[in-house]
């Protein structure tokens, strides 16, 4: 809570320390390919992170964080290809399709009660899924469409692209979770009847902070559409994404923001480092997964402030 | 016109009316006192005014305004604030935010807490008394010290009509005496107050009026010893004579050994002690009734019984210890208890949720069985194939019990077998209870917090208050002895 400006200036303090620290990465002889798994890792760790926002705080759980990134993705590819616009505008115009289908998606199932808004956040990237490949004239279908314009092509600025996105994104999550709104969010993800008794329209709240999860996811997955050049439905709109983004946040640190971070990276370092295991690979990071999930509720970043505390 | 004017209110939840036609009225400066045993209603009515249920009929003018079917947070917004019997305060937070939360305006814009609302929440704070504690976890308080947070988090909101549920609850007497200054101090401050107690003894020093409910009707209104007095309370707390009338088979229950026999039992949930050394022997082949209040510790009884509730100290069914037992072991060897909230299958039929029940048997046996369970429950047989949930509350219980009958219990423990039902329904339970002590197959431990009803059936009564026994005797004796207890 920003009342005490101390608790959130430190955290805030460092976040900067370690982004610069990261962003000189490419100029002390990291790998073009580490690079690369690192700039794939920091997408998802907005994707992460804004998919926490709502789980961690408010106690919905969105099962659908590729129907949003898949809007915003596909928004700017569609936009790209067809030569609407330049890439600044159809990633903007990624993240817009992203809010505003969210909010059409969202508004009516938060008002239900019980599982029903995660099921629907489920079946919508089912059916997104399904039209793709139905209009594929239009949308290239299960191969995907390919970009034709790129915001930069060295993996030095694409790495610094993904960086700072993450960095703002931590951000800005950050500041809200410790503000009014994050309190209030956290009321209603703990109580919510009596979060409602305390005078707060609880749907306003979970649809505002799912606007703000998907603003971000879509703005990532317009911009890692510009980065890999094309768009297809298994990297963007897949429900497996989805539990992979779910459990990069509860690997990392539920309910921290900075711990999907570390999640993300370690997801995306663990798969493609364990690649040459074949199918193996997935066995074993879904094992590391279970084996963080039993021992370490709090995830890695409980791990790092359970070390860090005096016994 | 009266702050609030509650008229002809009325909420149905299925076959039960919860509420049913309240009139009400509360003005500013006023505590008026909800009373009435568990299940009669005053908590829902509680709800229609939060907005918390949306009433099927009537209506509630605050301040002139028609707030009913509202939802909570408008209602909020018209200067109603609640404090829930259970504190669920957030535990990552401070005691101070938890306040501050509570000072919020519902605006997703607002980012930033300002002095103001930062100043409210310590003088909530400390106009309940939780000095010095701002900076400390919720789960650092003691238990009074949550309900205080509570009560800061409700007045943080500087509420016109503030409602209490069951403020007193798990307090010890002198909390209690405490916290009757604390309200009577808000109600100072021009506030409208609705406290709602099962207890009637200890709100009665400190409402200006009170309203008594019973099967969700309004029985009796006005100052709280004429309530008090009033014989339509007095019998829905204590019976008339002519209802506690020995049954006609009653046994000699001195020679025969108790079929079970609890001595010194414990219980805790977490800092709250729910019971201390209780002892009770439940009469072989008869009726034993642990009678008490809400919220006195009768369910912890029955759960730390049946295996539900870790416990401390010793239960032995006839000199064997099942202490410490598994529940599932338990209830197979034969002590089955059959739970206040029923746990029906309700999408499953009549026949379907009995049969769940007699799953351990032979088919002859689960054939023999179902016909003594449909013996004494005829009903259950006429609705066979219905399903459970579309049952009448009445139904509702017959089945439970038949369910649990089905176990081939020993020992059958009945939590609240009346609670929420309608008198005439009462007497089908009455009935069965009779059928069963007749059938001389088993022993009966009933839970009830209507004492009409106990010591009708009971050979033996133990009379239960915060967690520990007051009185037992024989049931001829109760309302004589332990009656002033109660009123």
């Amino acid at each position: 809570m920003n009342v005490n400006t101390q608790s959130i200036r430190r955290p805030m303090v460092g976040l900067v320390i370690v982004s610069l620290a990261a962003a000189i990465l490419p100029y002390v002889g990291l790998q073009e390919y580490s690079l690369s798994i690192l700039t794939l890792g920091l997408f998802f760790a907005v994707y992460s992170m804004s998919w926490d926002l709502l789980f961690g705080y408010a106690g919905e759980a969105n099962f659908g964080a590729t129907f949003l990134i898949g809007t915003g993705a596909y928004t700017a590819a569609l936009m790209s290809s067809n030569g609407v616009a330049t890439p600044l505008v159809c990633v903007a115009a990624g993240a817009a399709a992203a809010v505003i289908a969210g909010a059409i998606l969202a508004f009516p199932a938060l008002r239900l009660r019980g599982p029903y808004f995660g099921l629907v956040t489920l079946v919508a990237v089912l059916i997104m899924r399904q039209l793709i490949i139905l209009f594929s004239d239009k949308t290239g279908g299960e191969i995907g469409i390919a970009v034709p314009d790129v915001i930069a092509l060295d993996s030095a600025t694409n790495f610094h692209i993904a960086l700072g996105l993450a960095a703002v994104t931590a951000s800005v999550l950050y500041f809200l979770v410790k503000s009014p709104f994050g309190l209030i969010l956290e009321a209603i993800g703990q109580d919510p009847i009596n979060a409602q008794v305390l005078g707060f329209n609880i749907v306003k709240y979970k649809l505002t902070a799912f606007c703000v999860s998907a603003f971000f996811s879509g703005l990532a997955g317009a911009l890692m559409t510009f980065y890999l050049g094309t768009a297809s439905t298994n990297v963007f709109v897949d429900a497996s994404v989805g539990v992979q983004i779910i459990i990069a946040a509860i690997v990392g640190g539920r309910r921290t923001v900075f711990g999907p971070i570390l999640g993300a990276l370690f997801m995306a370092a663990a798969s493609e480092y364990l690649r040459p295991l074949g199918s193996l690979s997935e066995l074993s990071v879904a094992l590391i997964a279970l084996i963080v999930l039993f021992f370490l509720p709090g995830g890695l970043l409980g791990l790092v402030r359970l070390a860090r505390r005096p016994s | 016109m009266k702050f609030l004017e509650a008229r002809q209110l009325t909420k149905r939840f299925g076959g039960l009316t919860a509420v049913d036609n309240v009139d009400f009225d509360v003005d500013k400066g006023e505590i008026l006192g909800l009373i009435g045993p568990n299940g009669s209603g005053k908590s829902t009515t509680m709800s229609l005014i939060m907005g918390l249920h949306k009433p099927d009929a009537g209506s509630i003018h605050l301040n002139g305004v028609d707030i009913a079917g509202w939802t909570p947070n408008r209602i909020a917004g018209m200067g109603v604030s609640m404090v829930f019997q259970h504190s669920r305060p957030l535990q990552q937070q401070t005691v101070l935010q938890n306040v501050l939360l509570a000072c919020l305006p519902n605006k997703v814009t607002h980012l930033r807490v300002s002095d103001a609302q930062r100043e409210k929440a310590i003088e909530s704070l400390r106009l309940v008394g939780l000095n010095g504690v701002h900076d400390k976890a919720p789960s650092e308080l003691p238990f009074a010290g949550l309900r205080r947070l509570e009560v800061a988090k409700a007045l943080a909101r500087d509420p016109d009509l503030l409602l209490l549920d069951e403020p007193f609850a798990g307090l010890s007497a002198g909390e209690v005496r405490e916290f009757s200054d604390l309200i009577r101090h808000l109600k100072g401050s021009g506030r409208a107050l609705i406290l709602v107690d099962h207890n009637v003894k200890s709100v009665a020093a400190l409402v200006d009026r009170a309203v008594a409910m019973s099967s969700g009707q309004r029985i009796a209104e006005g100052s709280p010893r004429d309530v008090l007095a009033n014989a339509d309370v007095r019998r829905v707390y204590l019976g008339s004579q002519s209802d506690t009338v020995a049954p006609e088979v009653r046994r000699d229950d001195s020679d025969a050994p108790p079929v079970l026999r609890v001595k010194n039992l414990n219980v805790f949930y977490g800092k709250a002690q729910a019971l201390s050394n209780v002892s009770i022997d439940v009469v072989d082949k008869g009726v034993t009734a642990v009678v008490g209040l809400n919220g006195a510790g009768k369910t912890s009884l029955f759960n730390a019984i049946a295996g539900l509730l870790p416990s401390r100290g010793e239960i032995s069914v006839r000199d064997r210890s099942i202490a410490g037992m598994p529940a599932y072991e338990i209830a197979r060897s034969g002590i089955v208890l059959c739970p206040e909230s029923r746990e029906l299958f309700g999408d499953m039929s009549v026949l379907e949720n009995l049969k769940l029940g007699g799953m351990h048997l032979s088919a002859a046996d689960l054939r023999e069985r179902l016909e003594f369970v449909e013996q004494i429950f005829p009903r259950l047989a006429e609705r066979r194939r219905q399903y459970a949930r579309t049952l009448s509350g009445g139904e509702q219980q017959q089945l439970a019990i038949g369910r649990a009958l089905m176990m081939k219990p020993k020992l059958l423990l009945i939590d609240e077998p009346t609670l929420g039902l309608a008198p005439i329904v009462m007497d089908i339970i009455s009935e069965s209870i009779e059928a069963l002590r007749k059938s001389g197959e088993l022993s009966l431990l009933l839970a009830e917090q209507n004492m009409v009803f106990a010591s009708r059936h009971a050979d033996s009564v133990y009379l239960v208050e915060h967690g520990s026994i007051e009185w037992s005797g024989p049931a001829h004796q109760f309302v004589e002895q332990a009656g002033s207890k109660i009123l």
